[in-house]
């Protein structure tokens, strides 16, 4: 089992999202990068653009599958990962570091109690294997 | 009656009834009101032997007036450059002879070779990294080209000189219609690119500005100074170029165009009464996730020899569904065949010498049409194988007159701009002669007399 560090929170789409002042870090899980395999494109939304929860905000493309990256909440993009463009192979190295995709500051503090614990994104997980 | 070459006899038609549960095909039809129904047979002539059907086929043929038989000076977007004999010779063949993109494409890899030497040429020709397997035509091309610079900028408002095809200006239209993209023009009044006006319609709302050159006058733009402007605004330069020229005219790409669309007609594809066309489409490497239609890449199979396959499909349709970057999944292989097929034919050469020709003999005639009396050039600008002329009597009662005696004198204006209701548009290519250009001149003034 990929690795599910407890102090995020989670989405059933396979995005973590962890808390940072008032700011929400966002990427991948552990989980995600493996399923799609080498990951050669990430798109991502410019620093200004709103983003909403459960919304397409980004695309990631693997060898394998093209998929697109929902926000965990709703907010507007204060900071984007400059670096993912010219290396996307970030994402599947360091999933929860160095492959972070975006930072929200969040509209609504609400979205934040509905992602799930890692508890349960490993359950959830779990369930979804069989 | 015996349908003679549509199987579908009586008895088959007898069982298509019973399966869908009607008694005759008249039951299928009565949903449809009687007064919008013929209510006697089609006034069809009789059926014709083959050789009567070739006959008369001919004869409708021959009312056309076409440029074998015709001398041309006709263009507006569609011109009359010489298609080599090796281009029928070797489309023919049964390896290439599909209108369609491959959908097997990596079992076709004589095909994908093709296309990728044809995207090749045209990244050369219009000095852009990354050309596509193609699209339909040079409209189709700058409405994709529009849907693209929207994408890419995140911007609604879309600014097009008046220099560029006032057709390509309708496909664009339509195709900006769904997404709400807004298009502002920007005057042409002395036939180029009104650079002021320009500079005031391009703003922070912009994604695209447009320019064509040599533009639909046959004027050249300045397209350096459209790019700075487009690029001081954080807007890509969308530049439409014939790129049968570019052996001659410096590639857009050099100049700062961001994306370089055209029609690819020219390059040895006949015109056909208009089609089919190849529309050519270019980018700078940046954007290649954002390109339309078809990309055909190199690589090494396991082995380490070299093939080529379909790439960046992930963009497309077929993967991609509604969030795809455009609806095109096709291209039109053929045409790019032609074209492939002339470039390799005439080298780096024979295109200068092309394009030197044009220009050329457009500039004699240029000269000659204008000695006559009345007629003159309507614009004062730089022009390279077409230019504007304005004549003292309406150029379609002088186009019908000059038609009489097989020479097509150039494309009127009217139906494209109130404005040029006197101006006559015409296009000289390497294919003319002087003595075709001294009659066309001798002819027009006979009849402007």
């Amino acid at each position: 089992m990929a690795s599910v560090p407890a102090e995020l929170k989670y989405t059933k789409e396979h995005e973590w999202a962890k808390r940072e002042g008032d700011r929400i870090r966002i990427g991948i899980t552990a989980y995600a990068q493996e399923q799609l395999g080498d990951v050669v494109f990430v798109e991502l939304p410019k620093v200004g653009a709103k983003v909403t929860a459960h919304q397409a905000f980004g695309v990631v493309e693997s060898v394998k599958a093209v998929s697109d990256l929902f926000a965990p909440v709703s907010g507007e993009v204060v900071e984007t990962n400059a670096e993912l463009p010219q290396k996307p192979e970030t994402v599947n190295k360091d999933p929860y570091g160095k492959g972070w995709m975006i930072v929200v500051k969040p509209s609504s503090a609400g979205e934040w109690d509905h992602l799930l614990s890692a508890e349960q994104y490993e359950k959830f997980v779990a369930e979804a294997a069989h | 009656m015996a349908s003679r070459y549509i199987a579908n006899t009586p008895a088959e038609q007898r069982e298509m009834l019973t399966t869908v549960g009607a008694a005759s095909i008249e039951d299928l039809l009565v949903k449809i009101p009687a007064k919008a129904r013929l209510s006697r047979p089609l006034a069809l002539p009789s059926a014709l032997a083959e050789s009567d059907l070739v006959r008369h086929m001919r004869a409708l043929a021959a009312r056309n007036a076409d440029a074998d038989r015709f001398v041309c000076f006709m263009g507006a977007g569609s011109y009359d450059h010489f298609v080599p004999s090796p281009i029928d010779h070797l489309i023919s063949r049964g390896e290439f002879f599909t209108a369609y993109t491959p959908y097997q494409p990596e079992a076709s890899q004589g095909t994908l070779r093709t296309i990728y030497e044809y995207q090749t040429m045209i990244a050369e020709l219009t000095g852009m990294d990354v050309a596509n397997a193609s699209i339909y035509d040079g409209a189709s091309s700058l409405a994709e080209a529009a849907l693209m610079a929207h994408a890419v900028t995140e911007r609604d408002e879309v600014v097009l000189a008046r220099g560029v095809n006032p057709l390509y200006r309708r496909v664009v239209a339509t195709y900006c219609d769904g997404p709400g993209i807004r298009l502002r023009d920007v005057p042409a009044p002395e036939g180029v690119l009104d650079l002021d006006a320009a500079g005031r319609l391009v703003t922070g709302k912009t994604a695209a500005l447009v320019v064509q050159s040599p533009n639909f006058y046959g004027a050249l733009e300045d397209v350096a100074a459209a790019a700075e402007l487009a690029h001081a605004a954080g807007a890509l330069l969308v530049v439409v170029s014939d790129p049968v020229n570019l052996g001659v005219l410096e590639a857009p790409g050099r100049l700062g165009a961001d994306i370089v669309v055209g029609e690819g007609q020219g390059l040895g594809v006949p015109m056909s009464f208009g089609g089919p066309n190849l529309g050519v489409f270019a980018a700078r490497a940046e954007l290649v996730r954002r390109i339309p239609g078809r990309l055909v890449g190199a690589t090494v199979d396991r082995d380490g020899a070299r093939g080529f396959v379909l790439t960046l499909q992930t963009r497309e349709q077929h993967i991609r569904r509604a969030k795809a970057t455009s609806n095109i999944c096709t291209n039109v292989a053929l045409c790019a065949l032609m074209a492939t097929i002339y470039l390799s034919t005439l080298g780096k050469q024979g295109l200068r010498r092309v394009g030197e020709l044009s220009a050329a003999k457009a500039h004699y005639a240029a000269e000659r049409l204008t000695a006559i009396p009345g007629v003159s050039l309507r614009f004062a600008q730089p022009f390279f194988k077409e230019f504007v002329l304005r004549l003292p009597k309406p150029p379609t009662s002088v186009v019908a007159r000059l038609a009489r005696r097989r020479i097509l004198p150039g494309v009127p204006l009217k139906t494209y701009d109130r404005a040029l209701a006197d101006s006559l548009l015409v296009a000289v290519t390497e294919q003319r002669t002087r003595e075709e250009i001294d009659a066309y001149a001798g002819a027009l003034a006979e009849v402007l007399k």
